[in-house]
């Protein structure tokens, strides 16, 4: 029994939350690290203005948290309120790492509240540093167990079917499926990139604001070179992630690039415009394809031609996947240039517009990932377990999902608008530059 | 003894840390936010943020614990409750984020905000209310199965005088537990008023708590006779729990010993909650699925079990050093430091 209307408005609730979650969840994961870099900079180089750094994001960090903490339960929740045959099924298959990642959050939460709450308990900032390991490790951890998951639902392995009963059991070999490779680490490289970005945002519009203190310099530069590295490490795993899908999940990779029919020496298409199965107004790049899915011009590349209809992701993944590499391509290159005119002491990082172009770094990563994410979800219809279950089929047959979806946007709209107007109250009432003249006076980093 | 009973033997546990934990807090917040409506917040606030700020998100992940464990363990639970809980699930779920998130905004910027503590404070309290709902549920009665999938009946549901008892007696329990703990926490912390107070709470919840409990047991046998032999035959536990309820009351009556009747009263509960577990063996929903046929199979259940033990390993050095640091250290309880980032 299939109620059409409830997987439509399941499809688009889980959507909705995931596509929130996701914000927080990333920059979750994301910040630990940025924390514990700067709390390690300001410690080693004996520098007041990283540990305040560390300090005051550390700060903002709890209200972010607060909201990925209630929406990952809401999504979990959801998993089976929205799709009970679903988790029924794949339940036996892969529930070890649902599992093991509440103990990674558990893990996270416990030091969180400790790192939190016992700044200046102890001798010296290196103890204190240490509590933020677990707090890194555990938000880690938590998106890489999560992220297996979703590996497991592009390349499900490690059981059989037989007369409809799942036998044959094996919940190792399903968490370590051949998406898995690649999926985690481009969730975290990309989690990492987009903290970095979004953190140097904070410090560019600070300097358009006319806030010349040397703090915001030192944050923006440190996070520079790490959304550099993180956006390379992106890059680099997002291209074995291209060879993963020409392997397992060639018809994603073969709608995301609108390739039609299988052939040698695959062009890469970037942009244009559909009509029927013409394109137009694309830039084609020769060879690049294949190069991508088998790191060889000559390679056959499978096209859409060797696939069912009714077995075909949309075709719009092509603009998610475009906007991603592309807003990709541009933060690697503009994390480049301030490196490089940071060394060459180039002007153009104190012309205002560039200062804008930091400022829209972090809004454009965090585009890029919700868009990485509707990519990779679309790019898997009409599955929802690949081969195996159709969307369809995992869905609730309850009448109310659309009541739902509408009680949950304004929950949404709700906790949105929220923690923005409370972050902003945060920093407004206790600026940096008082903060500074409150600690430089009486304590040096010890 | 099976995987199974091992299964929910250890999610029964963990939901029972949650409604300890998690009753303290919701109390906590209800309390926190009273007293500010009563002018009385200079006396609870500062002792009530101070237990709860580092602990909050802990609470939480006890339920997440266990709602992914019981999906674990036993996949079919997904199929029934998922489809039935849609609606209740959901609102708990609205309640739970409010409660969360309103909980860190007053509590890490805006000190004192009084939409902020109305909010929390105030969903705190309902999400135990719908929470309990999935209890009534699960003794049967309200769930019929057309056209092969389980349907939940909300008129019966909502008509049913044994669900409206139970939502009672889980508002009632959260305040009477909060208070217990509280006078307990504020008396520690030499903060008399507070503690005076907060047994002043204890003590007036305490009527309400048992008059509700039995309640339940009376609209039981009325509603599903086979549960209630059930639940008849370990009245012996039942009793001694309701004993140890008079121990409590008589240590908060005394002012004497209050850490002891925090002791009595985790372990009032226990014996209740577990007494009432057992006897829901072996339905996880009666009478339509028992913990044998919805169990996962033997390899899962293997991987998880051990995923547990390494789990455990891990957490509990871990939840020492954060009641070492904050619950029982004296220095922290009685504010004498200010280490908030």
């Amino acid at each position: 029994m299939i109620n059409e209307e409830a997987v439509f408005w399941s499809r688009v609730l889980t959507e909705t939350t995931l596509s929130f979650h996701i914000i927080y969840a990333t920059i979750g994961v994301g910040i630990p690290l940025m924390i514990m870099i700067a709390q390690w900079v300001g410690i080693k180089n004996n520098d007041e203005h990283y540990i305040l750094l560390a300090r005051r994001w550390a700060r903002g960090f709890v209200i972010t948290v607060a909201i990925g903490v209630v929406t990952g339960t809401a999504i979990g929740l959801q998993l089976s309120l929205l799709w009970p045959n679903f988790m029924q099924f794949a339940g036996q298959v892969i529930a070890l790492p649902l599992f093991m990642e509440t103990f990674a959050f558990f893990f996270e939460a416990i030091f969180l509240g400790i790192y939190l709450y016992t700044w200046d308990r102890f001798e010296g900032q290196r103890k204190h540093l240490l509590l933020l390991i677990p707090v890194a490790i555990g938000a880690s951890m938590s998106a890489v167990f999560i992220t297996i998951v979703n590996a497991f639902m592009n390349a499900p392995q490690g059981f059989e079917v037989l007369n409809g009963e799942l036998v044959n059991i094996q919940p190792l070999i399903a968490m370590f499926n051949p998406a898995m490779p690649t999926k985690v680490a481009h969730v975290l490289a990309s989690a990492y990139m987009t903290a970095a970005f979004v953190l140097a945002s904070i410090a560019g519009i600070r300097l358009l604001q006319g806030s010349n203190h040397i703090y915001h310099k030192k944050a923006l530069y440190l996070l520079m070179k790490l959304g550099f590295i993180f956006s390379v490490a992106t890059a680099l795993i997002g291209d074995f992630s291209g060879k993963y899908l020409a392997e397992y999940q060639p018809e994603k990779l073969a709608a995301a690039e609108w390739h039609f029919e299988t052939e040698e020496g695959a062009e890469l298409l970037l942009f244009g415009v559909l009509e029927g199965e013409d394109v137009k107004y694309e830039i084609r790049i020769p060879y690049a394809l294949s190069i991508l899915a088998h790191s060889n011009p000559k390679a056959e590349v499978l096209g859409l031609n060797e696939f069912p209809q009714n077995e075909i992701p949309p075709l719009y993944i092509h603009y998610l996947f475009d906007s991603m590499v592309m807003i990709g391509m541009f933060l690697l290159f503009i994390s480049l240039v301030y490196i490089v005119a940071m060394s060459r002491r180039w002007s153009i990082i104190r012309k205002r517009w560039f200062r804008w172009v930091i400022g829209a770094c972090g809004p454009l990563s965090i585009i890029a990932i919700e868009v990485g994410w509707w990519l990779t979800e679309v790019g898997r219809q009409p599955w929802i377990l690949r081969g195996y279950m159709r969307t369809e089929q995992g869905a609730t047959t309850s009448g109310s999902v659309d009541l739902m979806l509408l009680l949950f946007c304004i929950l949404y709209i709700v906790l949105g608008i929220g923690s923005v107007v409370v972050l902003r109250r945060m920093f407004r009432k206790n600026p940096i530059e008082r903060e500074i003249a409150e600690r430089h006076a009486d304590r040096k980093v010890k | 003894m099976g995987l199974e009973i091992l299964g929910i033997t250890v999610l029964w546990l963990f939901l029972f840390g949650y409604v300890i934990i998690a009753s303290i807090d919701f109390g906590a917040g209800f309390f926190n936010a009273y007293s500010i409506l009563t002018g009385r917040s200079h006396i609870l606030t500062n002792i009530i943020s101070r237990y709860l700020s580092p602990v909050w998100e802990v609470t939480n992940v006890f339920l997440v614990f266990f709602f992914v464990g019981i999906v674990g363990f036993f996949p079919k639970t997904a199929y029934y409750y998922g489809t039935i809980l849609l609606v209740p699930i959901s609102i708990s779920v609205v309640l739970l984020s409010i409660r969360g998130s309103y909980y860190a905004f007053e509590a890490y910027v805006s000190k004192g905000h009084k939409g902020y503590a109305f909010a929390y404070g105030g969903a705190g309290l309902l999400i135990p209310a719908s929470l309990s709902v999935v209890f009534t549920i699960s003794e049967g009665g309200f769930v019929e199965i057309v056209n092969g999938g389980p349907q939940l009946d909300y008129w019966k549901l909502y008509t049913s005088p044994l669900s409206w008892s139970i939502v009672l007696l889980s508002i009632v329990a959260v305040l009477y537990i909060s208070a217990v703990f509280l006078t307990w926490y504020a008396w520690k912390a030499g903060d008399q008023p507070a503690s005076q107070l907060m047994r002043k709470y204890a003590l007036i919840w305490a009527a309400p708590l048992i008059i509700t409990a039995v309640g339940i047991i009376y609209e039981m046998r009325s509603h599903n006779v086979e549960r209630f032999e059930m639940m008849g035959n370990l009245w012996m536990v039942f009793a001694l729990s309701a004993i140890l309820f008079i121990f409590t009351i008589w240590c908060i009556w005394q002012k004497r010993h209050y850490g002891l009747a925090v002791i009595l009263l985790i372990l009032q509960f226990a014996l209740a909650f577990f007494a009432y577990g057992f006897s829901h063996y072996p339905y996880l929903l009666y009478p339509y699925l028992t913990i044998h046929e919805g169990f996962t199979n033997t390899e899962m259940a293997l991987a998880l079990v051990i995923a547990f033990i390494a789990g455990l390993c891990l957490l509990i050095p871990s939840l020492y050093l954060l009641f070492r640091l904050f619950v029982f250290n004296k220095g922290y309880v009685r504010g004498e430091r200010k280490e908030h980032v």
